[in-house]
């Protein structure tokens, strides 16, 4: 059936169909509304046989996740910005623990100076933490990436964060479907951990490892990363076979050509070709690209967008395989290294080196900045015409900045 | 797609015309999108959002930068800033105000041309008489329906049902059919304003028969 | 069995063994079969008061529990000498997740168990004094704030043990530290600092407080047994005595504690809803000097030259601790 929706609403419900055990979160913008109306249904006893903990910092929000997730429940916990790095201490200690926590990351800028608007420095900064990061373009991908990531996550026993940007789609109304619970329950059975504190096999969690076994341990996590790829790309095509329309994908492919209005997988997909510039990015500035594209498209400017669902593992073979043969790379940027460039563009330019082909890296919308197609237009004309830098800051008021001396 | 710019101040549900007004474009089978563009949650500070109502699924998620409608829920901003911005000379507006169109016009100089394009309502006035509460959206969205025809006013009390209940709702219905009433009495008339007030002008407070259409909601408040 | 008439010395509280006792006098760790949940084989040092503390914890619970709990233990001495990948010295569903959060971590366990419906499963989080009250405060006052259903346990040995003894706040005033050394003209940790966590605990008016030592085995598992009777937050202090971080004989870790509590400097009493009800009386009140002198961090207050303005305040804080807690029995000590 479909809704109009508040994001925040409709993920709160997605996350109820999952029927968590155990939710809790400190408050912080664009995060808040989520938990609120998790903590309503778990007072109602909508969310049955759940636990919602007010707890007093983000800090703590992670810590009791771990301690319920190694206790072998079903946890979740949502947070942005501050808070993620406020946590990010134990971020990294419950991917090392292996416990498969579902994290949603409002993604929002990171401070000084502060400010409660939309971009993608929280989670990037998290990039190496070994959890997976899976972006949501839109509230319905939010929705159905909440289910996925946890059967994901439950199956490779490794945490998930859900990133969608804060107030853009955490805040906006939109015409939505969730799941039924029937679906739900079909989709995702009960968690059983692959390891969890049991009273009957008591175990030892969380040891400390020596030089002797440390660095296998980390290749360990990184090869279940690398692996994580395939189970991630199984799952969501499992998801939408099972409710029988089109969902969530790590990588999706779109052109004006596409057979689909959002665009398929690789696999469904011809990749970029000559002529073509292939537009690279993650969350709700591929919606308003692709908006852009048929004027583009009148001025004789082609473009092929490959929209990441998975941030991490990176899906590098699949980027490569969408660039194919385009004229020049384009990454639209939520996030920036200072001193280096965008963050995105790092990951793209390393699966792209031997490719041979140019790549601009534009760092757009940092701390809401709004992205406008007319913006969007305007650099992609430039990179057509060859005009575009390697490093480009989209709408960098020159006047400021000189002004600032 | 239509797009409308809803401004107003903290506290005087922006979020909320938002989402009522892409409540009322879904119920009517359309697309619809409401993104607020929030600040800091303060009470009377400025606040925009922005709702697109399409035949087709939309999937921009940039700020609304030329809309068709603009509706001001707070007089006071019309002399701070241009809340008419991008607004075409042949666009729509509704403004909360006892001014007249052409008082609008002269302080704003974006404000809509067009003659019958421009509504000025005192939904102050009439949520103050009807609802009880300085909250004007639903006022200032009865008068867009009349104003635009984008939606029904049938909708648009559907989506105030489904928000809120009891008198609270059927306030909001009320000063929707009263300012939709308004709109139709006084389009057009590019020199007439509420200088008084809705008492002194000849507006008749219409009886829950007289509606145009049935109020859902406490039946002590619609007997009133 | 007959009860036996026994001489004092051999079955007052002072006594670990007691297998001449009524089988339920006796502690849980006279028992052949007692659950060694901190088994043998780790790597505490010699003397270590904390692995003896927590072993009598620990056991106890898993007595009055029957085998149902769960531990959250923050990082620290007791971490790291008690697991080593591949072995670990825990006999009971244990996890060691970071520094700060084993109070976070428990109520994590504690909920899931909840949301289950397992409360028979119970859950203890347990640090150091750095891990608890500074590191660790926050998440500490957060589980007792919400009255989580968790038995916090600190083990106390006064300063940053695991990484070389530097000052906590729970050092004492002119003990010698790493980074409080012993130069200058206020040789060791400075006056008028620190913090007594567990007035912080009865401060959130949690069900039950208490302190112990080392010194006095049959108390400490008295109060994990009262503390296990109670549902809700729950916090035990104990004084460790940490023979490398103090510079103390290894064979000297229960007589340290003891005097401790003799010159008044440990307070040992419980509460309950933020009021002490109960207080360990001072038996034979010790002089405080007794109790600093063998302790190689105070050496520089008896010198050639004893620091006597440094002594004297210490004996104010024994004598305050005295008159709040009301440690004297009535008509003075023996």
């Amino acid at each position: 059936m479909l809704e109009l929706l508040e994001g925040s609403q409709a993920v709160a419900r997605a996350v109820g169909l999952a029927r968590p055990g155990v939710v809790c979160a400190y408050p912080i913008s664009p995060q808040t509304h989520i938990v609120e109306a998790l903590s309503g249904m778990v007072r109602t006893g909508k969310l049955a046989n759940c636990d919602y903990i007010n707890v007093e910092s983000e800090f703590a929000a992670m810590s009791v996740s771990i301690g319920a997730s190694a206790a072998g429940a079903r946890v979740y916990t949502a947070t942005a910005s501050q808070g993620l790095l406020y946590m990010a201490e134990a971020v990294y200690n419950a991917s090392g623990l292996k416990l498969p926590i579902v994290m949603t990351v409002a993604n929002r800028a990171l401070g000084a100076p502060i400010n409660i608007w939309n971009d993608q420095s929280d989670s990037l900064s998290q990039r190496d933490s070994g959890w997976l990061q899976l972006f949501a373009v839109d509230n319905q991908e939010a929705i159905d990436l909440h289910v996925i990531a946890y059967k994901v996550a439950e199956e490779l026993s490794l945490p998930v964060m859900v990133c969608m940007d804060g107030f853009v789609l955490t805040h906006a109304s939109d015409v939505v479907e969730l799941p039924t619970q029937e679906q739900v329950d079909a989709f995702l059975p009960p968690i059983t951990p692959l390891e969890k504190l049991d009273i009957a096999e008591p175990r030892s969690m969380g040891m400390m490892a020596g030089p002797d076994v440390f660095t296998e341990t980390k290749y360990l996590a990184h090869m279940a990363l690398v692996g994580a790829s395939k189970v991630i790309k199984r799952v969501a095509d499992q998801y939408a076979a099972h409710l029988g329309r089109d969902a969530w994908q790590p990588v999706r492919v779109w052109g004006p050509d596409s057979p689909s209005e959002r665009g398929g997988p690789v696999s469904a997909e011809r990749p970029a070709q000559q002529g073509e510039i292939a537009v690279i990015g993650m969350g709700s500035v591929m919606g308003t690209m692709q908006a852009a594209v048929p004027r583009l498209k009148e001025q004789g400017i082609k473009i092929r967008l490959v929209t990441l669902g998975s941030y991490r593992p990176f899906p590098a073979r699949s980027v490569r395989e969408a660039i194919g043969t385009a004229d020049r790379v384009v990454v639209l940027d939520r996030a920036l290294m200072p001193g280096v460039g965008g963050v995105l563009s790092a990951d793209v330019r390393r699966s792209m080196a031997r490719l041979g082909i140019p790549m601009h890296s534009v760092i757009a919308g940092l701390g809401g900045r709004s992205i406008t197609e007319r913006s969007l237009g305007k650099v992609l004309t430039q990179a057509k015409a060859g005009e575009l830098g390697e490093l480009e800051f989209m709408d960098l008021k020159r006047d400021l900045v000189e002004g600032a001396g | 797609m239509f797009q409308v710019v809803i401004h107003g101040r903290g506290g005087q549900g922006v979020v909320t015309a938002s989402e009522l007004l892409a409540r009322s474009g879904f119920a009517a089978g359309f697309q619809v999108q409401a993104i607020p563009s929030f600040g800091s949650e303060r009470m009377g500070a400025p606040v925009v959002a922005y709702t697109r109502i399409s035949t087709e699924r939309i999937i921009t998620r940039e700020p609304i930068l030329n809309p068709d409608a603009v509706i001001v829920q707070d007089p006071t901003l019309l002399r701070t800033m241009n809340v008419f911005d991008g607004l075409a000379p042949d666009g729509w507006a509704v403004v909360n105000t006892r001014e007249s169109p052409n008082e609008v016009r002269e302080a704003c100089p974006d404000a809509p041309r067009a003659g019958g394009h421009l509504a000025t309502v005192p939904a102050d006035d009439i949520v103050r008489e009807y609802l009880g509460r300085p909250i004007p959206s639903a006022a200032l969205l009865g008068a867009f329906a009349a104003l635009t025809h984008q939606i029904t006013l049938e909708a648009l009390a559907a989506s105030i049902n489904r928000l809120f209940k009891g008198k609270v709702a059927a306030g909001n219905v009320n000063s929707a059919n009263v300012a939709y009433q308004w709109v139709l009495d006084h389009l057009g008339q590019e020199d007439a304003g509420a200088h008084g007030g809705i008492a002194h002008v000849d507006v008749d407070r219409p009886s829950t028969s007289e509606l145009p259409i049935p109020i859902a909601g406490d039946p002590e408040v619609t007997n009133a | 069995m007959a009860k036996t008439h026994i001489p004092f010395m051999q079955t007052g509280t002072l006594v670990v063994g007691n297998r001449l006792l009524d089988e339920e006098d006796r502690a849980v760790q006279s028992y052949q079969n007692r659950p060694s949940t901190l088994t043998r084989g780790h790597r505490a040092c010699q003397g270590c008061a904390e692995a003896l503390a927590a072993r009598w914890v620990l056991d106890t619970a898993m007595e009055v529990t029957q085998g149902k709990l769960m531990v959250a233990n923050a990082t620290g001495c007791l971490e790291v000498f008690s697991t080593l990948y591949p072995e670990s010295a825990w006999r009971v569903p244990w996890v060691h997740s970071l520094f700060a959060n084993a109070a976070s971590v428990a109520t994590g366990i504690a909920a899931a168990n909840h949301a289950r419906g397992r409360d028979d499963i119970r859950v203890i989080a347990q640090g150091g004094d750095g891990g608890t009250g500074d590191i660790g405060l926050a998440c500490l006052s957060g589980m007792f704030e919400r009255n989580d259903d968790v038995l916090y346990v600190c083990y106390d040995n006064q300063a940053y043990m695991n990484t070389g003894v530097q000052r906590s706040g729970a050092t004492p005033p002119a003990a010698r530290t790493a980074t409080t050394p012993a130069v200058g003209p206020h040789p060791g940790n400075v006056f008028g600092q620190g913090k007594f966590v567990p007035k912080i605990a009865m401060a959130h008016d949690i069900p039950y407080v208490a302190t112990a030592t080392v010194a006095d085995l049959r108390d400490l598992e008295a109060k994990v047994r009262k503390a296990m009777s109670h549902r809700g937050a729950r916090y035990i202090h104990i004084l460790v005595t940490c023979p490398l971080g103090w510079g103390t004989k290894t064979a000297d870790s229960i007589k340290m504690a003891r005097l401790a509590t003799r010159c008044g400097l440990f307070p040992v009493f419980e509460a309950e809803y933020g009021e002490v009800t109960a207080v360990t009386k001072i038996r034979s009140q010790a002089p405080v000097e007794d109790y600093l002198r063998p302790q190689r961090r105070f050496a520089h207050l008896f010198g050639a030259k004893a620091d006597e303005a440094a002594l004297e305040r210490i004996r104010g804080a024994a004598e305050r601790n005295i008159r709040r807690y009301n440690l004297l029995p009535e008509g003075g000590v023996a």
